[in-house]
């Protein structure tokens, strides 16, 4: 099916770009990790469109005037939470001659003042100051018609869940209540229950597209086969339990997985003969997962476009996708424990962050995934991958063997940029919720 | 010993620690620490904020070990090699036996996998700080603190700084 991808009304238009994508959801052509056109297009439809972007936690910017630098899609901004608390935030380029206004990644100040011209800034984006505005020993200044008010930074929508920073470049955005769906919003709420307090950061630099990586945090079916360290270990099964919870739309997953019993999981697994069973090896030093029952199994969270939240074992971590050009992406880890931790939870954190983030034991390899994906299609655009693992409904599963995530990403980006195809099975019964597994 | 000799033993070490992992030797990586010990890779983004996170964090040769046997028989990396320079070695402390050193690394990674064979990009630039013991006349590690400039890893890091 030919497509054109301009089908989006009301939004500025960029050149449009033509598309072949089979009416099938589950065929995903190589031409959307690479070509230049469809980046620029998603930077102003997706990321500037009608979605919620994850920014910042709140607990990154815990006190008035602090603020945040960071990005949106590939749009520099600023997050900024003003005197009597309330958050805002801006891009960060000055209204003048277009530099960036703020330059570190985060502090804490008042106002905020371009080094260019100094034009100044309040904590809104509000410009307050134009050096020699009136002019100086007679020369003439600005124009008599130049109005501050209109020449501010531009601002974004701000909304905040659970201690969560959200923004929106689109006025008419729904409320980020509903963005997130009960479901993804009951997620949420088992981890962000309370204070959190942020114990460091991460980065990763991928040289893959960043829909590779918003695949790879939807994809239950590559946790056992790719990440080998539990299997290596005797600490895993591909038989344990879980599944996918996905919002209305598809568009967000979280996958939770949790221990059947060990009889059970060793029987199931000892039938199968994959590389992933090895049980000659035991840690040397097993304090590593000595943690504290505090969620049951693990959750990835997937919050459409950007973010990633985390609970593996005792770690907790949101992760934030920044698109860095076609063919690379940051990938910034925000590890955090609450703020009534004790002193050895907190050692339980610090310890275990071992098996997460860019030198994760468990899942360092993410990122690398993506790139040998990135490596080995450039050359046939038109052809597709097969995301149809489980069938081809979008749907929450009971199963981790699914690529249903995968499939509801898909659609909803296709929707968004106006791509037609057919419409995907919708599956009406024995969707998998939070609340049956939270019942569990 | 005496300064000249302690610090010729602390190149020693150092040297020595490097070409063990530049040399692919990673199973005597752990024998270069004490037991227990603390191995930390430290992006100073966060010590400067004074937060506890590390990207690597052992406290035992064990936890060692295990960092070692995942890497060769669990985690799936691109294959490449290291290559570090060390400058600014120095002995900065010394007291009952105990010494501390410091020195600046920089670590070149080089592609050994299908795609990008033989290609060398600069990978890690930091600092060392080390606290350095003698057991039974062999200087050990019994704290190395990476503290890693380079924040941005790029990729990810399997091979020990
Ligand atoms: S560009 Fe910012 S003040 Fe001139
Ligand atoms: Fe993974």
């Amino acid at each position: 099916m030919e497509v054109c991808m301009d089908g989006v009304a009301n939004h500025r238009s960029v050149s449009p770009v033509s598309l072949t994508w089979p009416a099938d959801v589950a065929r995903v052509p190589y031409r959307v990790f690479l070509d230049p056109a469809i980046y620029a297009y998603e930077q102003e439809i997706l990321f500037r469109g009608p979605i919620w972007n994850y920014v910042a936690l709140e607990a990154e910017l815990p006190n008035p005037q602090d603020f945040k630098a960071t990005f949106v899609g590939d749009t520099p901004i600023v997050v900024t939470r003003d005197k009597e608390g309330a958050l805002h935030a801006f891009v960060n380029r000055c209204a003048h001659r277009g530099a960036l206004v703020c330059r570190e990644p985060r502090g804490n100040r008042p106002t905020h003042v371009c080094v260019y011209h100094q034009w100044s800034y309040d904590l809104r984006g509000n410009l307050i100051g134009v050096p020699f505005r009136k002019g100086v020993n007679g020369a003439p200044g600005m124009p008599e018609d130049f109005q501050p008010a209109q020449n501010s930074l531009r601002q974004l929508q701000v909304a905040a869940y659970n201690g969560l920073i959200f923004v929106s470049f689109d006025p008419q955005v729904e409320s980020l209540a509903e963005y997130l769906g009960p479901d993804m919003r009951a997620c949420l709420d088992r981890i962000f229950n309370r204070s959190v307090q942020v114990l460091g950061h991460a980065r990763q630099f991928i040289s893959a597209n960043w829909k590779l990586y918003a695949e790879n945090t939807r994809d239950p079916y590559h946790a056992s086969l790719l990440h080998l360290f539990h299997t290596t270990f005797g600490m895993y099964r591909s038989s344990q339990g879980g599944g996918i919870t996905l919002d209305a739309k598809g568009r967000h997953s979280a996958l939770h997985s949790y221990r059947k019993t060990e009889a059970e999981e060793l029987t199931a697994y000892k039938n199968t003969d994959l590389r992933t069973y090895q049980d000659k090896y035991t840690l040397a030093d097993p304090s590593l997962l000595q943690g504290r029952p505090e969620f049951p199994g693990l959750t990835i969270q997937a919050i459409f476009p950007n973010l990633t939240v985390q609970q593996i074992q005792n770690t907790l971590a949101v992760r934030h996708t920044i698109p860095r050009g076609v063919e690379q992406f940051e990938l910034v880890f925000t590890f955090f424990g609450y703020e009534d931790d004790d002193a050895e939870m907190r050692a339980i954190r610090r310890k275990q962050a071992n098996l997460v983030g860019p030198a994760g034991l468990v899942s360092m390899e993410d990122g690398h995934a993506t790139e040998i994906v990135q490596q080995a299609i450039r050359r046939d655009q038109d052809a597709t991958s097969i995301a149809a693992m489980g069938g081809r409904e979008i749907a929450g599963e009971e199963s981790l063997i699914t690529e249903t995530g995968i499939r509801g990403f898909w659609r909803y980006y296709r929707e968004l940029l106006g791509i037609a195809g057919a419409e995907s099975v919708q599956k009406e019964n024995g969707a998998w919720t939070h609340e049956n597994y939270a019942s569990r | 010993m005496d300064a000249r000799e302690l610090r010729f033993a602390v190149e020693e070490l150092l040297h020595a620690y490097v070409r063990c992992i530049d040399s692919d030797r990673l199973e005597e990586w752990p024998e270069f620490f004490t037991d227990p010990c603390v191995y930390e890779v430290m992006p100073r983004e966060n010590a400067d904020q004074g937060l506890p996170i590390a990207v690597m964090y052992c406290d035992s040769r064990g936890m060692l070990r295990d960092r070692v046997v995942a890497q060769r028989r669990a985690n799936i990396y691109a294959p490449h090699g290291y290559r570090h320079m060390l400058s600014a070695i120095g002995v900065t402390g010394h007291e009952d036996g105990v010494v501390s050193a410091r020195a600046n690394y920089v670590v070149y990674r080089t592609f050994l996998d299908a795609v990008n064979y033989g290609h060398s990009e600069l990978f890690s630039v930091g600092e060392y700080h080390d606290t350095i013991v003698f057991e039974n006349g062999v200087a050990r590690f019994r704290e190395k603190l990476v503290l890693v400039d380079t924040a941005r890893i790029l990729s990810l890091l399997v091979t020990p700084l």
